[in-house]
């Protein structure tokens, strides 16, 4: 799947035939310069933005020993990903107003996730120790108000809505009115997706602004929106006022190119992001993260968390602790199979790797090979999963009927589970040694480009 | 409205910002040189087709030029339309009277499933048909009544069970009702879902393998619904869902607002799956076939 390819294989494949000359020509770096170009604009990265961001990164390689260096491609990488990063600035935090009483405004297009962003926003306002009320002012998209109202009953927040009201501002006063009598200190607007091409659409949201004279006002953007994000956010800006905006979706394998177009574009920062479907998935945002995802080169981070949070510890624990006592069976393979399947699809996490990104993409991975080893392995008796000495033969023979497979692959399995009992032996004396390890903080410079 | 006027209003922004853009390069010699073709080549990334369809065309431009020394400005529109002509691929659904046609609905989310669901609706009742909705969305807050909403305003009976429920049996109620009641277009309503969420798309499989089964003899179509202000991630969604639930179609919905629309060429060439219709305005009749020869008509400036 070239579309994805990351940039570092890319980059490295043109340095590769620079190996063995002496000079790199003027045509080399234009290709790579083309490289980079590429690698942005298929991560919807706006095109001027582009233009400007290679004419940035051409001098800086310029002035730089990249060429000097072993692995120039992987130096050049290192330089876009400081590039994106100087754009993509620093983390930012949400307003608060010094009146104790503070006004969150959220708009957008339809479909960008307005309604869900405004509940995970009221469910971590109310974590940092805010009261927020939420408030629908959504009078076109049918049923919109009675989404907000479940979905803020399911986290127990205050909300107002008046479906029956033809005018948001009408509701937006109510809300603030309500909010007020609740002794709440945030409130919340959620209004209805709009294109900004839509004057009296948008005449309806300065009117809504003007009432609950917002702290914040926020654009959501979906992380898969392209090209036109910023101008879509320029006419946001320019019409209501822009204070910064929140990217959802990002759970997708969409690059998020926008997030970078935006920011250098307004200026505006990046707040928060929504990485899931749950109320709890909003983030806060880094931009180390970013960089690495736009450019394709997979995201450890993500990975590691994913796997936290799929992962069940107590079982982890047990496993490593019977890996410790050399108790490791068949049946804590299949456990560990089926977690393991619980996190996705085999591909997804390989090109969540470093390096690994554009090739797992070309990875010919079998998923069906792990159902059918779970089937094998769900085919034998509790003994012998927790004693495969017992197999023999005739159980072999059995197991491989039962499962819908042949006894060469249920030997398969037997041989994986063996080596893999000697490969985890050596972990789990190594872990042993070690004791419980702390866990690290990221620190990006530590990446091997 | 003629369909030819919905498809150029729709598309007005894309079509004002391409021509002005070629009009802009051509106006100085009247013929195209290296560079003006470089930016006709951003011009068509910056309207979403994807920097590998926009060199493939501009690649043809370059060639058409070379071989024939004609570099003005009315052979490359000529061009440049044939070649984005090539890239697209239509279809034009059907729902025959007498039997039972299904159309599955699916897509990310918030690309506007229900809404066009409630077009659809709209669009075949007008034409005499039994149509019913089934709420397959049993996930997100209120899509429930959003689309028993649309089915009072379209007058279409929905089929639906509580949220939280399980999809496929929402699907397997519809399908025996649709049955009793001689329905000849059920439209399924799914909940929308990332292309990268496995379990989410295992049920959709799902879905699809109750509809194959119950329903074996209707004639089914999977329409993959895409926001037309998607990027390049578009396509990846196009290849996923046609991987995991067989895509037969294509919807393009929002083209009539800011988007700019070149991402239904992006889409078209990579997967070669064809595009059956277009959102082009809110309300409930902007819903048009796909007409490939329209889109790029609106697209680029007539000569």
């Amino acid at each position: 799947m070239a579309v994805l390819e990351g940039l570092t294989s890319r980059l490295t494949a043109i340095t590769d035939k620079m190996r063995g000359k002496s000079r790199v020509s003027e045509k080399d770096i234009k290709e790579m310069m083309r490289e980079i170009r590429l690698a942005l604009l298929e991560a919807d990265v706006h095109y001027g933005v582009v233009k400007e961001l290679a004419e940035y990164i051409n001098e800086k390689a310029k002035g730089s020993e990249v060429m000097k260096s072993l692995t120039p491609g992987q130096q050049i990488v290192k330089i876009v990903h400081e590039s994106l990063l100087e754009v993509l600035g620093e983390e930012e935090k949400l307003a608060v107003s010094s009146s104790g009483f503070t006004v969150f405004m959220l708009y957008g297009l339809q479909g960008a996730g307005k309604t869900t962003t405004a509940a995970k926003l009221a469910l971590h306002l109310r974590k940092k120790g805010k009261k927020p009320l939420l408030v629908s002012v959504d009078v076109h998209r049918p049923a919109a108000q009675e989404q907000l109202a479940v979905l803020a009953k399911s986290i127990d927040i205050p909300y107002y809505i008046n479906p029956e009201e033809k005018s948001a501002a009408k509701i937006a006063k109510e809300g603030l009115e309500r909010a007020k009598y609740l002794m709440c200190n945030t409130l919340i607007v959620d209004t209805a997706g709009r294109m900004t091409i839509d004057d009296e659409m948008m005449q309806e949201l300065r009117d809504i602004d003007k009432v609950v004279q917002a702290d914040d006002r926020l654009l959501i953007v979906d992380a898969m929106i392209g090209q036109e994000a910023v101008e879509i956010a320029r006419q946001f800006e320019e019409q209501i006022g822009l204070d910064g905006f929140i990217m959802t979706k990002l759970d997708g394998d969409a690059r998020g190119g926008a997030a970078l177009s935006i920011r250098k574009m307004t200026g505006k920062p990046i707040k928060m992001v929504g990485t899931g479907e749950q109320l709890a998935d909003l983030e806060p945002f880094y931009p180390d993260r970013l960089a690495s995802r736009i450019l394709g080169m997979g995201d450890v981070l993500s990975l590691i968390e994913k796997a936290e949070q799929t992962l069940d510890e107590e079982k982890a624990q047990q496993t490593l602790d019977r890996l410790r006592q050399n108790r490791f069976t068949m049946q804590d393979m299949l456990e560990q199979l089926e977690q393991i399947q619980n996190m996705g699809s085999i591909k997804d996490m390989l090109s969540m790797i470093p390096g690994l990104g554009s090739k797992a993409a070309n990875l010919d991975v079998d998923e069906n090979q792990l159902v059918s080893v779970r089937a094998i392995i769900q085919s034998m008796t509790m003994a012998e999963r927790e004693n495969p000495k017992l197999l023999n033969a005739s159980r072999r023979k059995r197991i491989a009927s039962g499962s819908g497979t042949s006894v060469q692959a249920v030997n398969q399995v037997v041989r994986q589970y063996n080596d893999s009992l000697k490969l985890m032996k050596q972990f789990g004396n190594m872990g042993g040694r070690r004791g419980k390890r702390k866990r690290q903080k990221f620190d990006p410079s530590s990446i091997q480009w | 409205m003629a369909i030819f006027d919905k498809f150029k209003k729709g598309l007005s922004k894309t079509r004002d910002f391409i021509s002005n853009q070629i009009n802009r390069v051509a106006a100085e010699f009247g013929s195209f040189d290296e560079d003006m073709l470089d930016e006709l080549e951003m011009t068509l990334v910056a309207a979403d087709c994807g920097l590998p369809a926009a060199t493939e065309a501009i690649d043809s431009i370059r060639e058409h030029i070379r071989l024939t020394g004609d570099a003005s400005r009315g052979t490359v529109i000529r061009v440049l339309r044939e070649k984005l002509l090539s890239m697209l691929d239509e279809k034009k659904l059907s729902v025959p009277a007498g039997e039972l046609s299904i159309f599955l609905m699916v897509g990310v989310n918030g690309t506007g499933k229900t809404t066009t669901a409630a077009k659809l609706a709209n669009r075949y009742k007008a034409e005499g048909r039994r149509v019913m909705m089934a709420a397959a969305d049993t996930f997100r807050a209120a899509a429930i009544e959003q689309l028993k909403e649309w089915g009072e305003r379209t007058d279409t009976p929905v089929i639906s069970h509580e949220t939280g429920s399980d999809p496929a049996a929402v699907v397997y109620d519809a399908i025996q009702s649709a049955k009793a009641r001689k329905t000849e277009l059920l439209i399924v309503d799914t909940a929308g879902r990332l292309h990268t969420k496995k379990n989410l798309m295992d049920e959709l499989a799902k879905i699809k393998r109750v509809i194959q089964r119950e329903a074996a003899d209707a004639k089914v179509e999977t329409l993959l619904v895409l926001d037309a202000t998607t990027g390049q991630n578009a396509i990846v969604q196009a290849r996923s869902y046609n991987e995991a639930i067989e895509v037969s179609g294509l919807v393009i919905s929002k083209l009539d607002g800011n988007a700019k629309g070149g991402v239904a060429i992006a889409v078209s060439r990579e997967t070669g799956l064809p595009l059956a219709l277009a959102g082009l305005g809110e309300q409930v009749d902007d819903l048009q076939d796909f007409d490939k020869q329209l889109f790029v008509d609106a697209l680029l400036p007539i000569e």
